[in-house]
Formats: structure tokens, C-alpha cells, sequence
């Protein structure tokens, strides 16, 4: 689990690098990232089915992006990024890659078909986030309003 | 909420004074928009931070009216009022400089505060549009190379073969970076770095130092894997730019087909 933490961080931060992200944002990168991949983790290993594992985990990552934006007055992307990026289901593309290749194409399309699910739970995780993230700047603007 | 009622001021504030709406530089505060979106949009942002940027610089400057419409490929950007005035500007290469991102959206807050004349802002994106903002080459590749062997890690690789999966990735990544340096055609670089990624870790495992092939590509061929683009694509999605959502979608599955294509490709070798 400590090697778990560790790796997801520094992979993170190591991913923030590829993209150039400021210097000063690294450290905040490899903090969404580790704080993703940990929930991913733990889920997966108490046997929580994958899709729903990644979902909960893009939006985690998604939320925590918005605050770190607001609080450090940078695009939200940078922190989006590298926090997805451990959740990217490599290792099932590649199963369902090699199994293409291997001319086993029943099983290879049902791992592609499980890849696509993953990435739209990736997806839905940001648009649920961003909802939530509307939801709360409209409330705020109507306490604003109502106040003065 | 400042900012909203700052765009709502200065609309205000141009429309009740039309006679001062005639020393407004008009092509200046175009040029402004334009670089600064232009330099969003090589640089790896979403559509409509690219947008939202360009019209409150406009508004910033005293344009209440203004329209932007970005796609990866190009943007038009017009000014409505007295002067209208539209201006195209084409975008054929794109990178990722997420530090350029950031600098662009601090002078843009800037202009917001009324800290800064559109010639000044001119001077300083044109400064940030030449400069190299990254990361130097080797600190990339080291990245790249500490990210493979991570990524191992957590998907449950052994210890043993962290460094072979270390120099695949940054192997794979040098040569990514050096065939975009080299070729315009972006895939077919993707393309060979996977193929190379499957062959030096087939090489390691042939002569017996890695132990798991698997792990060690899936590790390896991480740092290839188009993260940016995925993201871009599904928030352009969820804010509506259909046209630059799908196109980045695209441009992502044909990368990650690129990918699939040259490990695929790796394992006929074996």
C-alpha cells in the first residue's frame, strides 16, 4: 500500500512534467494523482466492481482539481491530468490489444467493450463533478444576491 | 462573481459612452485576443477556457460584444459595436506547454484588473509565445522513465523489473520526441515509440533479465498514452464545443490505435 502511495505520486508528478506544468503546481499534481489512484486501489481490493472504482475516483479527482484551481489561481487542467492519468485503463487495452492479435477476437472485444466503460466512467466522473461544482457556485451567487 | 459584475460594468460602461467607444485601438484588442488564444490553443487548452478567455479580454478593454469560436484547428474572433471587425487566425501546430497555459490565464486576470494597456499585454504574450517554456529534453525523458517504472509498480509489476520497464519508457519516449521533431505526421510517431517500447522489453525478457512481459509494456507505454487530449475532449463535451470535443476525441482514439497498432506490431516480432 506505502509502495502503492509512493508510485502513484511520483508517476503523477512525472506525468505533470511531460505536460510542462509549472514548476510550482508539480507537488499538488502528484497529490491528486496518489489521492485517485489510492481510492481506485482500495476499492478494487475490496472487490468493488472497476467501472464504479474509476467512477468515484474521477470524481474525487475532479473535486479536489476544482479546489486546488480556485485556491492557486491556476487552469484546472493541469490538475485534471495528472490525476486521470493513473486511472487510464492501459493494462485492459493492452489485454484486449494482445488478444486482437492473438486472433481470439471473442475475448477481445469483450475487454474493448470493458476499456470503453472505463473510459466513459472516466468521463462521467468529470461531468459529474463539474455539476456538482455549477450546483454550488450557482447556491453561492443566490446567498450572494439574496444578502445584498 | 467579480468577474461577472465587472463584464456586466464595462458593458455597461460602452454603451453609455459611444463617443469614447471611438478611441477604443480596435485591431490592438484583436491582435491581444487572438495571440493570447492562439498561444491557449497550441499549448494544449480546452476550447472554452480558449473562449471565455478572448472575450473577457474584450471586455476587459472596454468590447462588450465580442464573439469567439475555437476549434482545434483555428479561431475566428469578432468585435461587435461600432467598429465591428473579425480577424481568422489558423493553428497548424499544436504541443503541450501547460506552463504557457498558466502564464496566458495570469495576464488575462491581469487585464481583467485593469493592470495592464493592450499594447503592453501585446508585448508580454509575444514574449511568452517565443520563449521555450519547458521543461528541458532530458528532464522529460528522465520523467518519463521514472513514470514507467512507477506505473509497474502499481499495476502490481515485481521489484526486479522496475528499471527494465524504466528504459523502455524512456526509450520509447525519447524516440517519441525525436519523430515529432522529425515528421509532421504525429500517428506514425506514436506508431514506432510503442514499437519500440514492445521490442526493448522483449529484448530484457529474452535475455533473462525481466521476468513479466505484460507489466513491463503496460508500464512503458504509459508515458505515450494521450492524457491531455482525453481530458480536453470530455470537458470541451460537457461545456458543448461538440465540434472541438469530437475532433479531440478523434485525434485521441487515433493515438491510442497508433499505440495498439505498434505493440501489436512488437509482438509479430516475437
Amino acid at each position: 500500500m506505502i509502495a502503492q502511495l509512493i508510485t502513484s505520486f511520483i508517476a503523477s508528478a512525472a506525468f505533470g512534467v511531460i505536460f510542462n506544468v509549472p514548476k510550482n503546481s508539480l507537488f499538488q499534481c502528484g497529490f491528486v494523482g496518489m489521492l485517485g489512484w489510492i481510492l481506485y486501489f482500495a476499492l478494487v481490493e475490496n472487490e468493488i466492481n472497476s467501472i464504479i472504482a474509476t467512477l468515484a475516483s474521477a470524481f474525487i479527482v475532479a473535486v479536489i482539481s476544482q479546489y486546488f484551481a480556485k485556491r492557486y489561481k491556476t487552469p484546472i487542467t493541469i490538475f485534471n491530468v495528472s490525476g486521470i492519468i493513473p486511472l487510464v485503463p492501459g493494462g485492459l487495452s493492452y489485454d484486449a490489444m494482445k488478444h486482437f492479435v492473438g486472433n481470439d477476437f471473442y475475448v477481445a472485444v469483450q475487454l474493448a467493450a470493458k476499456v470503453f466503460m472505463l473510459a466513459g466512467a472516466i468521463a462521467m466522473g468529470l461531468i459529474f463533478a463539474e455539476v456538482m461544482n455549477q450546483l454550488v457556485t450557482k447556491y453561492n451567487r443566490r446567498k450572494v444576491r439574496l444578502r445584498s | 462573481m467579480i468577474i461577472y459584475l465587472l463584464l456586466s460594468e464595462t458593458h455597461a460602461g460602452s454603451n453609455g459612452e459611444d463617443k469614447m467607444d471611438d478611441r477604443l485601438p480596435y485591431n490592438e484588442i484583436i491582435d491581444v485576443c487572438l495571440l493570447a488564444g492562439k498561444i491557449m490553443l497550441q499549448n494544449g487548452a480546452e476550447t472554452s477556457r480558449v473562449e471565455d478567455t478572448m472575450v473577457r479580454i474584450a471586455a476587459a478593454f472596454g468590447c462588450g460584444e465580442s464573439h469567439s469560436f475555437s476549434t482545434p484547428t483555428g479561431i475566428i474572433f469578432s468585435l461587435d459595436g461600432m467598429h465591428p471587425a473579425s480577424k481568422l487566425i489558423r493553428v497548424s501546430q499544436r504541443s503541450t506547454d501547460l506552463h504557457k497555459v498558466t502564464l496566458v490565464n495570469s495576464i488575462s486576470r491581469s487585464i481583467s484588473n485593469k493592470e495592464m494597456s493592450p499594447e503592453e499585454a501585446y508585448i508580454r504574450l509575444k514574449q511568452i509565445e517565443k520563449a521555450g517554456m519547458g521543461y528541458p529534453m532530458w528532464v522529460q525523458v528522465f520523467a518519463a522513465f521514472i513514470a514507467s517504472g512507477c506505473f509497474l509498480i502499481m499495476f502490481q509489476g515485481q521489484w526486479s523489473d522496475f528499471i527494465w520497464s524504466c528504459i523502455a519508457g524512456a526509450m520509447g519516449f525519447s524516440c517519441l520526441l525525436y519523430l515529432h521533431w522529425l515528421l509532421e505526421v504525429r500517428f506514425f510517431a506514436e506508431f514506432i515509440a510503442s514499437l519500440v517500447v514492445g521490442l526493448v522489453a522483449m529484448f530484457f525478457v529474452q535475455i533473462g533479465v525481466g521476468s513479466n512481459l505484460d507489466t513491463i509494456i503496460i508500464g512503458a507505454v504509459m508515458p505515450l498514452v494521450p492524457g491531455l487530449l482525453i481530458t480536453n475532449a470530455a470537458r470541451d463535451l460537457i461545456a458543448g464545443h461538440l465540434v472541438s470535443g469530437l475532433s479531440k476525441g478523434a485525434d485521441a482514439g487515433l493515438t491510442a490505435l497508433a499505440i495498439g497498432a505498434g505493440i501489436s506490431a512488437a509482438f509479430v516480432f516475437l
